[in-house]
């Protein structure tokens, strides 16, 4: 059973066309992650299969049931907001119970889902404070809380994670990833961080421009991107890019990784140091080949300084070809 | 803390200067106060002086009390100046609500033709008004100057409130829709609470100069039994006499409820209560 369904889905405002024929699926169950730079519409796409636009044409299905015409609150879908969102004139369980009393569940019903909500999230204690009382993570709980009481079909986040301090969010990244295992829900994730997106994903849906520029697992889209869009989003630091002048390889660009370069007496490549970062367990190595910014990532501690002269090497089967489109050779 | 605030010298000539300028704006409500209870000499022979043994007398409230239904009055102005206010919240901030969160044709026009108004003084359409209350039937009613003084505070109750309505977190907005709140109920549980501050600021603005008025109370209802305060203590006031007695301690007696009110608006001003709600 497929928990959302997008077909030829179009959005504009006015003039602008903010979403260019989207079609995806999301199975039952699954964790996507909308990926992309910011601007590239994936919040926009977040927000019409919510139902808070409208979309200009297409279909969409949650459920099996198409939604287009339901408004929000009947799709089955709770949605968490970037900046929590909170009612701030209702206590923490209030903010829980709420959508639950406006579709007039049973008290009981209300008190189970809260009491075990509050107890996977560590919330028992706060249940009566107020937003205003609590700490940015806790305030970040009470929004999950409150979509994980209405039992959704599909939960949405949008950017959840980004106002919270690096720390908070990688605990908090963790806690997510933990409830998607606990409650076996389908999950719409949106993120312009590829670190949320590699690290929580099932699928992730790559974006550009309105456009769906490539859909799959973090692994597939990492080891076999379909454009130099997509291999130069994902991983960090970014991969490398270089014209077909520097290495003669009969395509316009060439993509290596920088974990991907190594240092080497005789490798093709000679660059001059321009910068280290050293991190103990890697060392990045920004350097210059002709003109050409060349970032390798080496494993360990290596005892190179700038100005240093030094040559790289690759393996060409880790090498990936592009046109001048952008576009993967294979 | 900045350092400007810990220097003892700052602080001192920022109290000075305070303190200074409340004693200017209070001087004159200061010498209503203490004439009011004074004889009539006394205010003539040392308008600057606090009653004493001598010159103490309540003579001026007695005359306020004998002359006219001064309760009435009272009740009056005060019935008028709340509901007004009350109009001007509720449609002011609905309109504002619409014009700051739904995309229509002509929401940008619409936006303009309501802030109109406040350029435009509303006594310039004071014989259009009157022709319009006695075709109606509404003259000497309160219901006259209620609706005179809503049309009059919308157009700056409208700029003001959008303003602050657009700020209000969409997403908030949002997670009501998502939660199955009806649009009414976001804009009265959610909204409103919200831009608590911006009302009372507009509340503020439009309390005194309705509670003050005297132009549309004379014109439109000056029948005994719909006088204001300000237009019944006219009477005290004649061309060649005047009972200042009288006059004194009806002013006095016009500060306090609008004194009142202030302080309840000005409460909402400061409340945190907002914070909170969005990072």
């Amino acid at each position: 059973m497929t928990a959302l369904t997008l077909t030829n889905v179009n959005k504009s405002f006015g003039e602008v066309h903010v979403l260019k024929d989207i079609s995806l699926e999301v199975e039952e169950g699954e964790f996507v992650v909308f990926v992309g730079p910011s601007g590239c519409g994936k919040s926009t796409l977040l927000r019409v299969i919510a139902g808070l636009e409208d979309a200009s044409s297409g279909e969409i299905n949650i459920d099996g049931q198409q939604v287009n015409l339901v408004p929000p609150s009947k799709r089955g879908i709770a949605m968490v907001f970037q900046s929590y969102a909170l009612y701030p004139h209702l206590n923490v369980r209030g903010n829980m119970t709420l959508a639950l009393k406006q579709e007039k569940q049973p008290k009981a019903v209300i008190e189970e889902r809260v009491a075990s909500a509050s107890r996977m999230l560590n919330l028992e204690e706060y249940l009566d404070r107020y937003p205003s009382e609590l700490s940015g993570g806790q305030r970040q709980r009470v929004a999950i809380g409150r979509a994980i009481v209405r039992e959704p079909k599909l939960f949405l986040f949008d950017e959840p994670l980004s106002n919270l301090d690096a720390a908070l969010r990688m605990n908090t990244r963790i806690e997510i990833a933990n409830l998607h295992r606990a409650l076996d829900a389908s999950m719409i994730y949106v993120t312009h961080d590829q670190t949320e997106a590699m690290t929580l994903a099932d699928k992730i849906v790559v974006l550009r421009d309105g456009r769906v520029e490539q859909i799959g697992s973090p692994m597939e889209l990492y080891n076999n991107p379909a454009n130099q869009f997509v291999a130069g989003f994902l991983g960090s630091p970014s991969m490398n890019f270089l014209p077909e002048s520097l290495l003669d390889q009969g395509s316009d660009t060439l993509g290596i990784r920088p974990e991907d370069l190594f240092l080497s007496d005789d490798g093709p490549l000679s660059a001059q140091v321009s910068h280290v970062e050293k991190l103990g367990g890697d060392t990045n190595v920004i350097a210059t080949v002709q003109n050409h910014s060349v970032t390798a990532r080496l494993f360990g501690q290596h005892a190179i300084s700038e100005g240093q002269d030094l040559r790289l090497g690759f393996a060409p089967e880790k090498a990936y070809r592009f046109n001048a489109d952008g576009q993967r050779l294979r | 803390m900045n350092k400007a605030r810990h220097n003892p010298l700052n602080t001192a000539a920022m109290h000075g200067a305070l303190i200074l300028y409340t004693l200017i704006a209070l001087f004159p409500v200061f010498v209503i106060l203490i004439n009011s209870f004074k004889s009539r000499r006394a205010i003539f022979r040392e308008p600057l002086a606090l009653p004493n043994a001598d010159s103490f007398s309540m003579i001026g409230y007695e005359t306020v009390m004998k002359q006219g239904d001064f309760f009435l009055y009272f009740q009056n102005s005060m019935i008028v100046t709340v509901a007004s206010l009350f109009f001007i919240l509720l449609f002011g901030a609905m309109a504002a609500y619409a014009l700051s969160e739904y995309q229509f044709k002509g929401n940008l026009l619409m936006g303009l033709y309501l802030a109109l108004g406040i350029m435009i003084p509303i006594r310039i359409g004071t014989v259009a008004i009157l022709e319009m209350m006695v075709a109606t039937g509404l003259v000497n009613t309160l219901w006259a100057l209620i609706l005179v003084y809503t049309a009059q505070g919308l157009p700056l109750a409208v700029f003001i409130l959008s303003e602050f309505m657009r700020q209000v977190s969409d997403d908030l907005k949002n997670a009501g829709r998502i939660d199955g709140l009806s649009e009414y109920t976001i804009f009265f549980r959610l909204v409103l609470p919200l831009v608590r501050p911006a009302m009372a600021t507009v509340a503020v603005f439009n309390m005194i100069p309705i509670w003050n008025d005297l132009w549309f109370p004379l014109i439109l209802a000056p029948a005994e039994e719909t006088k204001t305060l300000t237009l019944g203590s006219q009477v005290f006031i004649g061309q060649f006499v005047t009972d200042w007695n009288a006059v004194l301690s009806a002013l006095s007696m016009a500060i306090l409820p609008v004194l009142v009110l202030y302080v309840i608006f000005s409460r909402q001003l400061i409340r945190g209560i907002t914070s909170g709600a969005v990072k």
